[in-house]
C-alpha cells in the first residue's frame, strides 16, 4: 500500500456516513494514527488473537451463557426472551472485553501507563483489573457525582491499585471525566494509552471498541441458532456510549431480518429536559472528537444529561449508532428512570438476577418489544452488567433501609413498593 | 486575496517584521467576566501594545484548555456569552485598529452554520479563526467557506506532528501557523517548552507563512526568548490570570511587559 492509500483508509475508515471522524487537538493526531496502525496490525496477528481469546476464556470466563428468561418472558407477552449474560464476566459487566483488548494493545505498543474515564465505574474497574493483570500503571477519571453514586466501584478501583481522580468541573459526570482524561492524554501520550470505555471518541476508538466487544454478537448468534434453530426477531441493549449494544448488534447487522433496538436514558422524561435521550432530543454535532448526535443548545453548547443510571448519563453517543439511526437499520427509544426501575425489580424477582441500572433500561425495552413482536418472537437482550454497584441507589428508590452497624449492613424491606 | 491588505494578518506580521520584532498576540474569552468587561479588557490589551487579539468563543467542553481558561469560559457562559458576543468583541477590537481573530472549538461554528459564521465574522471585522480541535482532514468544508469570505483559517501544529502532517497543515493554513510549544493544554508555565524551537524550524522548512508560538508563555522574558526564533508570541492564560487578579490595569501592564519582550528578541 502506498502512503496515500493508507491515509485514505484512515480518513474514510474513521467515518460512518457523515458521523465519526477526528475532531481533536493536533497534538493527538499522531498518537491516533499510531493507535490505528497498532490496532490493525494486532488484529491481523494470530499471536494477539490467541493471547486475547486465551484471556477471554481463562480469565473473563467466556463464552458467557445465553439464558432463557422464562418467568421474565411471561411479562413480555410470552416472547422467547434470552439474556446474553455479560453480567457473569469477571468484574461483572461487558466492559472487561474492551479493557482487556486495549490494555493488551497498550502493552504491545510499549506503553507503561493507562488512563480511563468512567461513569458507572464498571469501565474503570475493568481497566484497573486489566492493568493489574498485565502490570501497567492505571489512573481513572470519574465525575464527582458518579464517585458518590457508584462508591462501591471507587473502592474496587483503589483496591486494584488504580488512582481514582474525582472530576469537579462541569456537570461532574461522565462527560467531564472524558474531558479530563483527554487533557491528561495530550500531555502524557508518549508513555500513556487512553483506554476509552465505549464506542465514542475520535477514530479509531469507535471501530476498535466495537471490535473488542464483537465477541458478544458472535457468541449470541451461535448460541441462539443452537437453541432456537433460527435467528432472533430482535436484539436489544441499553445505549450509553453504545458499546454493549454495538457488540451485540455487530453479530446481526448483516442479517436484515433481525431488528436492532437500542434504549437510551429518558431520565425524568424527555419532555422535562432532564434525560440523556440523544436520539429523541439531540441533533448532529461534534463532541469528544467525533460527529454524532449530541444534546446541545442552539449555539452548540453541550446540555448536561440526567439519568438515574451513571453509565447512561452522557450527552453524546457512538457515531456508528448515529449512522444506524439515520439509515433506519437500528431503532432507538428512551426509557424513563421509573420504567427502568420497574424492570429492574421485575428481573430481580422473576429471574433471580439483579441487573445493573443501565441494563434495566434494556429490560424495560424488551417488555415493550414483546408486546410489539408477539408471543412467538425471539428476542435477545444484552444483560450488560450485574447490579451490585447499584444496590444503594436501588434501595433508596424502593424505600429499603440500609442500616450500617459494626457487624456489617443489614437490609430491611419497607412495606409498599 | 491581497496578502498585504491593511488590517490583514499578513500585514500585521509584515509591519512587526519591519520593526525587527515579533508580533504580540493576546487571548481573552468574549463575555469574560461579562460582555462589557470583556470589551474593556481587550481594549486594555490593545492599549498595552498587543498587535493581534484572539477572541475566545466560550464552549462548554474546552478540552485543549487548562483550569484557568476553563474557569473563565464557564464564567462567560454563565453570564450569557454566545457567538453574538464574540462578534461584538471582534468589532470592538477592529474599531481600535487592532487585528481580531476568533479562537473557537469546532461545534459552535458548525451549529452557527459554517458559511454564516465566516460571513458574519468578516462583516464584524474579524480576519481569521483558530480552530484547536479541527483536524486538517475534517477542516476542508471550513477552509472553503473561509476563503469565500476572506477569513484566514488558522491551524495548529504540535511537537508530535510528523513532517508530512506539517506540510499538509501549512498548505491549507492562511495568516499564520500556530505552533503549540508543548504537548499539553493551555496554562502559564514557568518555562516554555524546549520543543518549540525544533518545531518552528520544521515548520519553516514547509512554508513562508509567519509562525507564532503559544502555550505556556506568561512574561516578558519568555516572550523575548521566543521572539528570537518565531514571528509571533501568543499569550492566553496569563492574560486571564491578570484579569482575575487586577482587571483592566493588570491586563494593560502585562501587555506592556510582553510588548517590551517581543522587542528584545533581536
Ligand atoms: C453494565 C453497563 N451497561 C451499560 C453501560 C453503558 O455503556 P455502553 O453503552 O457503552 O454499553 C455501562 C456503562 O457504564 C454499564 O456499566
Amino acid at each position: 500500500m502506498t502512503t496515500s492509500e493508507v491515509e485514505r483508509e484512515i480518513v474514510i475508515g474513521g467515518h460512518f456516513g457523515p458521523y465519526g471522524g477526528r475532531f481533536v487537538p493536533e497534538a493527538l493526531t499522531s498518537a491516533l494514527d499510531q493507535l490505528d496502525e497498532a490496532f490493525h496490525s494486532a488484529i491481523a496477528d494470530p499471536e494477539f488473537a490467541i493471547q486475547l481469546s486465551g484471556l477471554e476464556r481463562d480469565y473473563t470466563g467466556r463464552p458467557s451463557p445465553l439464558t432463557r428468561a422464562w418467568r421474565f418472558g411471561e411479562y413480555c407477552n410470552d416472547a422467547h426472551v434470552y439474556f446474553k449474560r455479560e453480567d457473569l464476566n469477571h468484574t461483572g459487566s461487558h466492559k472487561i472485553n474492551n479493557a482487556l483488548g486495549q490494555v493488551l494493545l497498550a502493552q504491545r505498543m510499549g506503553k507503561t501507563r493507562v488512563i480511563a474515564e468512567t461513569g458507572a465505574g464498571q469501565h474503570g474497574v475493568a481497566t484497573a483489573t486489566a492493568a493489574a493483570l498485565l502490570g501497567l500503571e492505571c489512573a481513572v477519571y470519574m465525575g464527582e457525582e458518579d464517585t458518590r453514586r457508584q462508591a462501591l466501584n471507587v473502592a474496587r478501583m483503589k483496591l486494584l491499585g488504580a488512582e481514582v481522580i474525582s472530576v469537579t468541573n462541569g456537570s461532574r459526570t461522565l462527560k467531564d471525566a472524558i474531558n479530563e482524561a483527554m487533557r491528561d492524554w495530550v500531555a502524557s501520550v508518549d508513555s500513556t494509552h487512553y483506554v476509552l470505555g465505549t464506542v465514542t471518541g475520535p477514530s479509531p476508538f469507535p471501530e476498535m471498541v466495537r471490535h473488542f466487544h464483537s465477541v458478544i454478537g458472535r457468541e449470541s448468534r451461535e448460541q441462539i441458532l443452537a437453541v432456537e434453530g433460527r435467528l432472533p426477531d430482535a436484539v436489544a441493549a441499553c445505549v450509553g456510549g453504545g458499546s454493549n449494544a454495538m457488540g451485540l448488534f455487530s453479530g446481526f447487522i448483516d442479517d436484515l431480518s433481525v431488528q436492532l433496538r437500542g434504549y437510551e436514558a429518558g431520565g425524568d422524561g424527555v419532555e422535562t429536559g432532564r434525560h440523556a435521550a440523544r436520539f429523541s432530543a439531540g441533533s448532529p454535532g461534534v463532541l469528544h472528537g467525533a460527529r454524532t448526535y449530541v444534546m446541545q443548545d442552539k449555539w452548540g453548547q453541550t446540555i448536561p444529561s440526567h439519568s438515574i443510571s451513571a453509565g447512561l448519563d452522557y450527552p453524546g453517543v457512538g457515531p456508528e449508532h448515529a449512522w444506524l439511526h439515520d439509515t433506519g437499520r437500528a431503532i432507538y427509544e428512551p426509557v424513563n428512570d421509573s420504567e427502568a426501575m420497574d424492570a429492574f425489580a421485575l428481573c430481580s424477582r422473576t429471574e433471580g438476577i439483579i441487573p445493573a441500572i443501565e441494563t434495566a433500561h434494556g429490560l424495560a425495552g424488551v417488555i415493550r418489544l414483546g408486546k410489539e413482536l408477539g408471543s412467538d418472537s425471539v428476542i435477545i437482550l444484552n444483560l450488560s452488567g450485574r447490579g451490585d454497584k447499584d444496590v444503594a441507589t436501588a434501595a433508596r428508590w424502593f424505600g429499603i433501609e440500609l442500616e450500617h452497624s459494626e457487624s456489617g449492613i443489614s437490609i430491611e424491606l419497607a412495606e409498599g413498593r | 486575496m491581497n496578502p498585504m491588505k491593511t488590517g490583514s494578518i499578513s500585514a500585521a506580521f509584515a509591519h512587526a517584521k519591519g520593526e525587527r520584532r515579533a508580533l504580540l498576540i493576546g487571548y481573552l474569552p468574549a463575555g469574560f467576566p461579562t460582555l462589557d468587561e470583556s470589551i474593556e479588557l481587550v481594549q486594555a490589551m490593545c492599549d498595552g501594545g498587543v498587535d493581534l487579539i484572539e477572541v475566545g468563543l466560550p464552549y462548554s467542553d474546552p478540552l485543549m484548555d487548562g483550569p484557568v481558561i476553563q474557569q473563565a469560559v464557564d464564567q462567560a457562559l454563565t453570564n450569557g456569552a454566545t457567538p453574538k458576543s464574540v462578534l461584538t468583541v471582534i468589532k470592538a477590537v477592529a474599531d481600535r485598529g487592532v487585528v481580531p481573530v476568533v479562537m473557537s472549538y469546532w461545534n459552535p461554528i458548525e451549529q452557527f452554520g459554517v458559511e454564516n459564521f465566516a460571513r458574519e465574522l468578516h462583516q464584524a471585522g474579524g480576519v481569521g479563526v483558530i480552530t484547536p480541535d479541527l483536524t486538517i482532514e475534517e477542516g476542508q468544508p471550513w477552509i472553503a467557506a473561509a476563503a469565500l469570505h476572506d477569513v484566514d483559517p488558522i491551524f495548529l501544529v504540535a511537537p508530535s506532528s510528523t513532517n508530512e502532517r506539517i506540510a499538509k497543515i501549512c498548505h491549507d493554513t492562511r495568516g499564520f501557523v500556530y505552533a503549540a510549544s508543548t504537548m499539553g493544554v493551555t496554562g502559564a508555565r514557568d518555562q516554555v517548552s524546549n520543543m518549540a524551537p525544533e518545531l518552528v524550524a520544521r515548520v519553516r522548512q514547509c512554508t513562508d507563512l509567519p509562525i507564532a508560538v503559544g502555550l505556556g508563555v506568561s512574561n516578558g522574558i519568555q516572550a523575548a526568548e521566543i521572539a528570537k526564533y518565531a514571528d509571533g508570541v501568543i499569550v492566553g492564560s496569563a492574560f486571564v490570570k491578570a484579569a482575575n487578579a487586577g482587571g483592566v490595569n493588570a491586563v494593560r501592564e502585562l501587555a506592556q511587559e510582553l510588548a517590551q519582550g517581543v522587542r528584545h528578541g533581536g
